[in-house]
């Protein structure tokens, strides 16, 4: 995978892509979005930067909020809400403490759960993400729903590991071809906020050279 | 599908635009004579040399309103532009089918098309709508030799002679167009084309729909992220809009044309609309202008029903959504670019 850093995918990504591929391409790839995403989470960031960098220590729990992680693995950047790292004997050292932990990573969403596991799939980069960095293993996360006000424990399974691992080699060829692919299109095109600039009619439209030949023949 | 929002046309010269809170303030010598609020326009016309503030140019800038200054005459000066959308890919695709002559002709070749398409479905309604007062075996003459035209444009891949075909079927149109001319015959008739200056009442107003439709094109262009500069019929020229004008053949006689012959037939305009200078360039009168401009927005409310997405749209929105089919074509979505083939 390439590491250069300019290739690197948004995690949130995963989120548009497993909603539809084309949207995560309009975002991603041709950056139609009012505002590029990449300056909203760049904003994320400078928000909580604004704030000394969060560091709660409760009993035996470390609490970092707004910690940017990467892979190179998958070729993916990101944010996690929160990673709390427990003490543990089995886990690894960090930067000035003296203990040993394991990060879990605690993802924050508006809604409740969602039918697709997206939620679950970004979850999992995170760690795999974490892994990574900190060379460790992340076996469990929590996904906190605001609807529900409280949080879900979700584990870290090679099968999604594996699914996330698939998701961005996929999405890494489109970037690389800054490829928009076409999709077959359904209800969901009604809530996507992207209706105006996909056209998803066009999807399933005749080619244009029928279209002109018809034309000009009648 | 996007809304059609208001444009403002500002007709006095010696006025000065500029942004109070969300709102443009119209001044005149200092005294305020009007305000418009920013979020229903989508593009502010000013005819003349007065000028707006930079904080309006960067109001509209940001909310993606086209502010372009023309003299009072209509001629095109200066658009303000915003920092472009990140389609940084779409825009290189551009530039790289403009660098390449044959595939530039295979895009220009459906703007050809259009044209002659449309031109020639203009002359069939006249025919249909008006057997008795016009030669009706000259226009289907023509139409036929026009459908030929668009048979053999099919399998042409090289720009000189696209041009070649476009400027034939120009010449047959033009000889027809002053007979769809009706009414007020002794003062409005076409001769041909001129322009800089247009020495006639009739070149007087198609100079003026142009310079309207260019705009409204290339802002179209700029909107979806491509750069109304760089074209594939017309190659690149310092200060020429080159993809609006290409775009903007297939419109022409379809947006431009028909709407300045229906300002005559209708007799919105008169010959007191004109004022022939001295040098013999023809020029509209104020009030005309104000009529034609009122004309013109009325026009763009109404609806049609696009003939390759088929939706209902109307006129207005034509440049956006044709702006939108390039992109997508040039993106890989579509297999060639579907003209606007009016019927
Ligand atoms: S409109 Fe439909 S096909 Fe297009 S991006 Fe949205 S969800 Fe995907």
């Amino acid at each position: 995978m390439d590491s250069n850093e300019e290739a690197d995918l948004l995690l949130s990504g995963i989120q548009h892509f497993q909603f539809c591929k084309r949207q995560w391409a309009l975002i991603h790839v041709e950056q139609q979005w009012e505002e590029n995403v990449r300056t909203v989470e760049g904003q994320h960031i400078h928000k909580k930067a604004d704030q000394p960098f969060i560091k709660e220590k409760r009993k035996n729990k470390l609490i970092v909020r707004a910690l940017p992680v990467q892979s190179d693995e998958l070729g993916a950047t990101g944010i996690c809400d929160v990673v709390e790292f427990i003490e543990d004997k089995d886990g690894v050292p960090i930067q000035n403490s003296k203990e040993s932990y394991v990060p879990v990573p605690v993802e924050y969403k508006r809604g409740k759960p969602k039918k697709d596991n997206s939620d679950i799939l970004q979850l999992t980069a995170q760690a795999m993400c974490l892994e990574e960095m900190l060379l460790c293993e992340v076996s469990v996360g929590y996904i906190f729903y605001n609807e529900l006000k409280h949080r879900v424990e979700i584990p870290i399974t090679h099968l999604n590991k594996v699914k996330v691992r698939q998701m961005f080699r996929e999405m890494h060829s489109y970037f690389d071809d800054r490829h928009t692919p076409k999709v077959k299109t359904g209800p969901h095109c009604k809530s996507c906020s992207l209706q105006n600039v996909c056209l998803p009619e066009l999807m399933k439209k005749q080619s244009v050279s029928k279209y002109i030949e018809r034309k000009i023949n009648e | 599908m996007k809304k059609l929002l208001n444009s403002l046309f500002v007709t006095s010269p010696d006025v000065y635009l500029s942004l109070n809170g969300e709102n443009i303030v119209v001044k005149k010598e200092k005294e305020r004579i009007g305000r418009v609020p920013l979020h229903n326009l989508e593009a502010v016309y000013t005819f003349g040399y007065s000028g707006a503030s930079p904080s309006l140019m960067g109001a509209c800038a940001e909310k993606d309103i086209s502010l372009v200054f023309l003299t009072k005459n209509g001629r095109f000066l200066a658009r303000v532009i915003g920092e472009s959308k990140g389609n940084v890919v779409l825009r290189k695709t551009q530039y790289r089918i403009s660098d390449d002559e044959q595939l530039s002709a295979t895009i220009a070749r459906n703007f050809i098309i259009g044209k002659i398409y449309n031109n020639k479905w203009i002359l069939e309604r006249a025919t249909r709508d008006y057997s008795l007062r016009i030669d009706v075996s000259l226009f289907k003459e023509t139409s036929k030799r026009l459908s030929e035209t668009i048979q053999e444009v099919g399998s042409v891949r090289d720009l000189d002679l696209l041009r070649g075909y476009e400027g034939q079927a120009a010449i047959m149109y033009n000889k027809v167009f002053d007979q769809m001319i009706l009414q007020q015959k002794e003062d409005f008739f076409f001769k041909g084309r001129n322009r800089r200056p247009p020495l006639d009442n009739v070149n007087a107003m198609l100079s003026f729909a142009y310079t309207l439709l260019a705009n409204d094109v290339a802002t179209a262009l700029e909107g979806v992220g491509l750069d109304a500069y760089v074209g594939f019929l017309h190659r690149d020229r310092p200060g020429r809009a080159s993809l609006a004008l290409d775009v903007m053949e297939e419109l022409r006689g379809v947006y431009a044309d028909r709407f300045v012959i229906s300002l005559i037939n209708k007799k919105v305009v008169n010959n007191n609309d004109f004022v022939a200078k001295e040098n013999g360039a023809v020029i509209m009168t104020d009030q005309s202008r104000k009529k034609f401009l009122k004309a013109w927005q009325d026009k763009k409310q109404e609806k049609i029903k696009h003939p390759y997405l088929g939706e209902k749209i109307s006129w207005g929105l034509v440049p956006h959504v044709q702006s939108m089919l390039l992109a997508r074509h040039l993106r890989g979505d579509l297999d060639e670019y579907p003209p606007f083939l009016w019927k």
